[in-house]
């Protein structure tokens, strides 16, 4: 599972970076004579309400879903790291702190904040990205808090303070690593969720605006064709879900690979 | 019992304080004078400083803040910009809607899930269980803005059994609640399938089975009753999820519930109701985790003494 995973998040990264020069064809010339026309030899996956072709608009979308993954990914998997590491080393007040506001965005169902802030920020790629890190931050310093509650009692820890290290040395050095495995798979797997959240959002219209060709754009504008042009909801509807698809089987993978116990049984 | 409920409820308060802190806080996020944002550029300054009266915002915000929780705490959320209707009462008038596919999304998530979810643990290892696995991970892959618009494809527009959107019979909710309900499915079965095979490796199953028991009584009555505890939770978990599918799923099928609601106000720029949808969304959910934990406390005395 995790090679057809990691397969076919190579074949995304390959697409989104080489596609739009092999496809030769400019995601935003119109050709309004021929609008709504289905996959053909010379369209694969045919032309939309614009005349435009949604094949080379699937592979010019594939950059922001992959661009929205990483920027998403990597400031939430940072934050929450640092966050999490420093509630769970000192605890007290500090642990208090931040576990309550952890607890307060919790409280929020998965997208609704996401929702709610792009809503009142304005809804464009930037915000998007916001949106999601400010929520996406939380679950990495649940998960890394809980690791370092665990890890701060180990002996290789504890010698590590009695040698007189630093807290930062220790936290870097000692604390964090143990964690790393653990942030790996969840970034994986929130690799998954940022490219289907960011397409959510835009599909419901608050995420990237067009022209700028993106899954969930495309989606939403295929939305008052499905009578007459069901390919303009069909192609990046696949899109995403084979990508989101190969993020999940590569993180279960990772999961299987980096934690023997939950991974038999949890498959 | 009475001690876990109490602590219990009191962990909630500053959740429910934050969270309305945090839903206040929307309106103040607004880039520029939020009046202004309201009634667009092309507003003239005397309704503007009109609408910023009327909405409090002339006030110094602490007041705002005040007035803001006394209103919550009293139902009274405002009233929408656009049609003047109480945000209580536009709210209200939606909830049937969305009670009603919530409730339908669950049932069949749970129809599908923990048959599936079964046979895989059952038959672990085999084609059947890499079948169930490989379908679940689907589920959890394909958005609900896909599946949805696929599924009006095929059985409203291809095959003209089920109507496309809106709200009357039985046969409007089929495929909202499919769409709906396919995620939570996908992660129910997975859940049913990791700790059915967790219970089976228990002792008091081989024990079963050694007294006789056929292996599916052994599988049925025996561990497939302990291992409902963590699914149950796993359920009260993911009414959350329900709720945010349901802005989608609303939108898709044209469902005039909350969740379509939010969708519109936001278009419309009606913060009132914006606010009024998030507030109630995320206080149910709240609601909804803490009846969980309670109801699961109950069922293992463990948990209250934790």
């Amino acid at each position: 599972m995790s090679k057809v995973g990691a397969a076919t998040v190579l074949i995304a990264i390959v697409a989104a970076l080489i596609g739009p020069a092999v496809a030769r064809v400019d995601p935003a010339v119109q050709d309004l004579a021929r609008r709504l026309d289905g996959p053909s030899a010379t369209h694969w996956f045919g032309l939309d309400e614009l005349g435009r072709d949604i094949f080379a608009r699937v592979l010019a979308g594939a950059r922001i879903s992959l661009l929205v993954g990483i920027v998403v990914v990597s400031i939430s998997s940072a934050v929450g790291t640092l966050l999490g590491s420093i509630a769970g080393y000192f605890g007290g007040l500090v642990d208090e702190t931040i576990s309550r506001i952890i607890d307060i965005l919790l409280a929020f169902p998965g997208l609704l904040l996401a929702i709610a802030l792009v809503a009142v920020l304005g809804p464009n790629l930037t915000n998007v990205v916001v949106a999601l890190s400010l929520i996406g931050w939380v679950g990495y310093a649940r998960l890394v808090r809980g690791q370092v509650l665990r890890a701060r009692e180990f002996e290789f820890v504890q010698a590590a303070r009695a040698l007189g290290a630093g807290t930062p040395r220790i936290l870097a050095r000692h604390v964090i690593p143990t964690a790393l495995p653990a942030v790996t798979v969840q970034a994986t797997l929130g690799m998954g969720g940022a490219i289907l959240a960011e397409a959510a959002l835009s599909f419901l219209g608050l995420g990237v605006q067009p022209p700028t060709p993106s899954w969930g754009t495309m989606l939403n504008g295929g939305r008052t064709h499905l009578l007459d042009a069901p390919h303009l909801t069909i192609f990046p509807g696949l899109a995403i879900a084979f990508l989101v698809l190969g993020f999940n089987f590569l993180g279960d993978g990772l999961r299987d690979a980096l934690d023997p116990v939950t991974g038999r049984g949890a498959g | 019992m009475l001690r876990f409920l109490a602590r219990r409820l009191a962990l909630t308060i500053p959740v429910l304080l934050g969270v309305a802190t945090l839903v206040f806080s929307l309106i103040h996020l607004i880039p520029g004078d939020p009046a202004q944002a309201m009634l667009g550029e092309s507003a003239s300054p005397q309704d503007v400083a009109e609408l910023r009266a009327r909405l409090g915002l002339d006030r110094p915000l602490v007041e705002q803040y005040g007035r803001f929780l006394q209103g919550a705490l009293h139902g009274d959320l405002g009233r929408s910009l656009r049609t003047n209707q109480p945000v209580s009462t536009a709210i209200l008038e939606r909830m049937p809607a969305t009670i009603e596919l919530a409730a339908a999304a669950m049932i069949v998530a749970v129809a599908f899930a923990i048959p599936l979810g079964i046979v895989a643990a059952v038959w672990r290892g085999t084609a059947v269980d890499h079948t169930a696995t490989t379908l679940s991970l689907l589920g959890i892959s394909i958005p609900n803005f896909w599946l949805g618009p696929l599924l009006a494809i095929v059985f409203s527009i291809e095959l003209g059994w089920l109507p496309v959107s809106g709200r009357g019979t039985w046969a409007h909710l089929v495929l909202p609640a499919i769409s709906l309900g396919a995620a939570l499915a996908a992660i129910l079965a997975r859940m049913t399938r990791a700790t059915l095979l967790e219970e089976l490796r228990e002792q008091y199953v081989t024990a079963a089975r050694a007294r006789g028991a056929s292996r599916a009584r052994a599988v049925v009555r025996h561990a497939f009753r302990n291992s409902l505890i963590p699914v149950i939770t796993l359920i009260g978990l993911q009414f959350g999820a329900v709720l945010t599918g349901a802005v989608i799923t609303e939108t898709i099928f044209a469902w005039p519930g909350i969740g379509r609601l939010l969708i519109q106000s936001i278009g419309f720029r009606d913060y009132p109701l914006v606010q009024g949808c998030i507030l109630l969304i995320a206080m149910t959910y709240v609601g909804m985790n803490l009846l969980t934990d309670l109801l699961y406390g109950l069922v293992d005395p463990r948990i209250r003494y934790e």
